[in-house]
């Protein structure tokens, strides 16, 4: 029987964090994500693990940089503001291939916004916040359920691309409580790591750098980059459909406005209007496939976008429609939230 | 008969691309030395700066980690926390260590970590072409202060040893110099004692290493050890700080 316990967001990624054999956590306190810091604190040396509260978020990235690089599972997290300040290091993960997951409880920007719940990151983290040429996974949770569960999906597709992976929450998620089940804290996939920094006994040395100066060498190491991001971008495209066959309206949100825009399709159905959702899991790469399919068909629908934010997805979505379809949008940022009212309405005016 | 003295194992014998009369070929060769005769050359961790010293791990034969500009000891304290057994040491330049990773360097010696630092002061920023570090000494002439450094406009040469020296957690800095060859061996001896240190988990470590930059201190590569040896010195008087 799987275990059932009440808890918070932040405190499910933690948890989750630990289930999927995190064993070096670093951060620097920043609202809305500090329960997640202090969960950490707490559990992490009852199970032999490390808890350092850096001096800065640099300091917490760039730790993170070194515990990954000895091949432990590893792990830091903040929200806006302090995601900008990571982003040198994120950049130097991607480029020495180190996987690390990265969780950005989002609040409002720009600057020091506020501390409400926000979307607006999503540029900062599918499009490589820090410099160069690199991706990051980004994966967004709609549920406290989810955000324990997308742990051991984070750490596994870190491992197997040897890359960083962002879990890009918001406030709201963060900080509310709902039931979910646990598992038993069990490994699923752990790959060997011969590039890990253990001390060279009966080996060569290993180095871990991102650094290529000589002739060629750099774009040769880009180019083996990119071809990673092409099977990632082949292999883990993610999604939840709701109702969309026959939708001539499909809702397209992710995360928390997920939630909302859920309960606005449920309700509207009701009333026999043919509306669907489709909520990316993956927001990089972003789940093209899906709108490429529903866009093949005779009778294409109206996509309207929906974010806490201006219009950032929104682009993607675009990109993926290719011009064969409708696409509408709805947004507020820094503190507002789209109500189910607002996106009615909006739809009506379709 | 018996060999006394040869090449250290942990050395790559290979050219460098340091710059004649440079001191980062000596104070890499004493590291090396220190970790052959330590016998500690397989449990041994490096992390390399941004700065002249970038591609230190290709010129030692051991295990070493890159760090972005000034976070060396950042990677190192987490490489050590998930390692202990292994043996961690960082090496950074004054810009490195001094300048842009203040914060990580006092942190890291306030938290007492069991690390080594290798700290080279040539009062310059050499990879970049020669500009004022923070122990650029007064009136000295770098490509960011042409008139010489001013105390009322730069401010002074930053003493980070004896900064550090007042941290309750850490344990032993000590300051030496490559201007010499009895000072070379006095520098050895040091570095020895800070991964000895680690070894017997005494705690935070660090050598101040006053090494030669003739390239961007506009001297012959003999004229910059004389340099070190009269002017300086007496900015950065050398021995045993903690």
């Amino acid at each position: 029987m799987p275990k059932k316990i009440l808890i918070s967001g932040n405190e499910a990624l933690a948890y989750g964090a630990i289930h999927a054999g995190c064993r070096f956590y670093a951060g620097y306190p920043i609202t809305p994500q500090n329960e997640l810091t202090a969960y950490m604190a707490k559990c992490m040396p009852e199970i032999g693990g490390i808890f350092i509260q850096a001096e800065s978020e640099l300091a917490a990235i760039n730790m993170v940089f070194g515990a990954a690089a000895t091949g432990a599972r590893t792990m830091t997290s903040s929200s806006s503001p302090g995601m900008s300040l990571k982003q040198e290091g994120i950049s130097y993960i991607a480029g020495a291939e180190l996987p690390a997951v990265i969780v950005n409880v989002m609040r409002g920007g720009p600057g020091l916004g506020n501390i409400a719940p926000a979307q607006s990151d999503y540029f900062q983290a599918t499009r490589s916040g820090g410099h160069g040429d690199y991706r990051c996974l980004v994966l967004a949770p709609s549920s406290v359920q989810e955000a324990y569960d997308f742990m051991q999906i984070a750490f596994g597709l870190a491992d197997k691309y040897r890359n960083p992976v962002i879990i890009l929450g918001d406030g709201m998620l963060g900080q509310m409580m709902e039931p979910i089940e646990v598992g038993s804290g069990k490994l699923k996939y752990s790959p060997p790591k011969d590039w890990a920094l253990t001390g060279c006994k009966n080996r060569k040395p290993n180095v871990v750098k991102s650094f290529f100066l000589k002739e060629g060498a750099l774009e040769e190491a880009n180019l083996k980059l990119q071809k990673k991001y092409k099977i990632i971008q082949n292999k883990e495209e993610r999604y939840e459909g709701d109702s969309l066959a026959g939708a001539e309206t499909i809702i397209v949100a992710y995360g928390t406005m997920a939630r909302i825009a859920k309960g606005v399709v449920h309700e509207l159905r009701k009333k026999g209007k043919k509306i669907g959702l489709i909520r990316p899991i993956t927001l990089w790469p972003f789940p093209r496939k899906v709108f490429q399919g529903i866009t093949a068909r005779k009778k294409r629908p109206v996509f309207l976008v929906i974010e806490m934010s201006y219009g950032q997805m929104l682009e993607d979505v675009k990109l993926s429609v290719e011009g064969r379809a409708r696409v509408e949008f709805l947004g507020r940022s820094g503190g507002g939230i789209p109500t189910e009212e607002e996106i009615i309405k909006k739809i009506k005016s379709l | 008969m018996e060999k006394i003295f040869g090449h250290p194992k942990s050395l790559v014998d290979t050219k460098t691309h340091y710059c004649a009369g440079c001191g980062h070929g000596i104070a890499h060769r004493l590291v090396a030395e220190v970790v052959d005769e330590l016998d500690i050359r397989e449990r041994v961790i490096a992390v390399a700066p941004v700065g002249c010293a970038v591609v230190a791990y290709d010129y030692w034969d051991f295990d070493c980690s890159e760090a972005a500009h000034g976070r060396a000891l950042a990677v190192a304290t987490a490489i050590k926390r998930v390692r202990p057994q292994n043996i961690v040491f960082t090496y950074q330049g004054d810009g490195d260590l001094a300048a842009i990773g203040t914060n990580e360097t006092i942190h890291a010696a306030n938290r007492g970590e069991n690390l080594t630092v290798v700290f080279i002061n040539n009062a310059i920023y050499g990879m970049t072409g020669g500009q004022m570090a923070p122990t650029t000494l007064l009136g000295q002439k770098t490509a960011t202060t042409p008139k010489g450094r001013e105390a009322s406009l730069q401010g002074f040469p930053l003493k980070i040893s004896e900064m550090l020296a007042i941290l309750p957690a850490v344990k032993y800095i000590e300051r030496v110099s490559l201007h010499s060859p009895q000072e070379v061996l006095k520098a050895k001896k040091a570095i020895k004692q800070a991964f000895v240190n680690q070894i017997d988990n005494v705690g935070f470590s660090l050598v101040e290493i006053l090494s030669p930059c003739p390239t961007y201190w506009g001297l012959s590569p003999r004229q910059a050890l004389d340099w070190i040896r009269d002017v300086m010195l007496k900015e950065f008087p050398l021995g045993r700080i903690k």
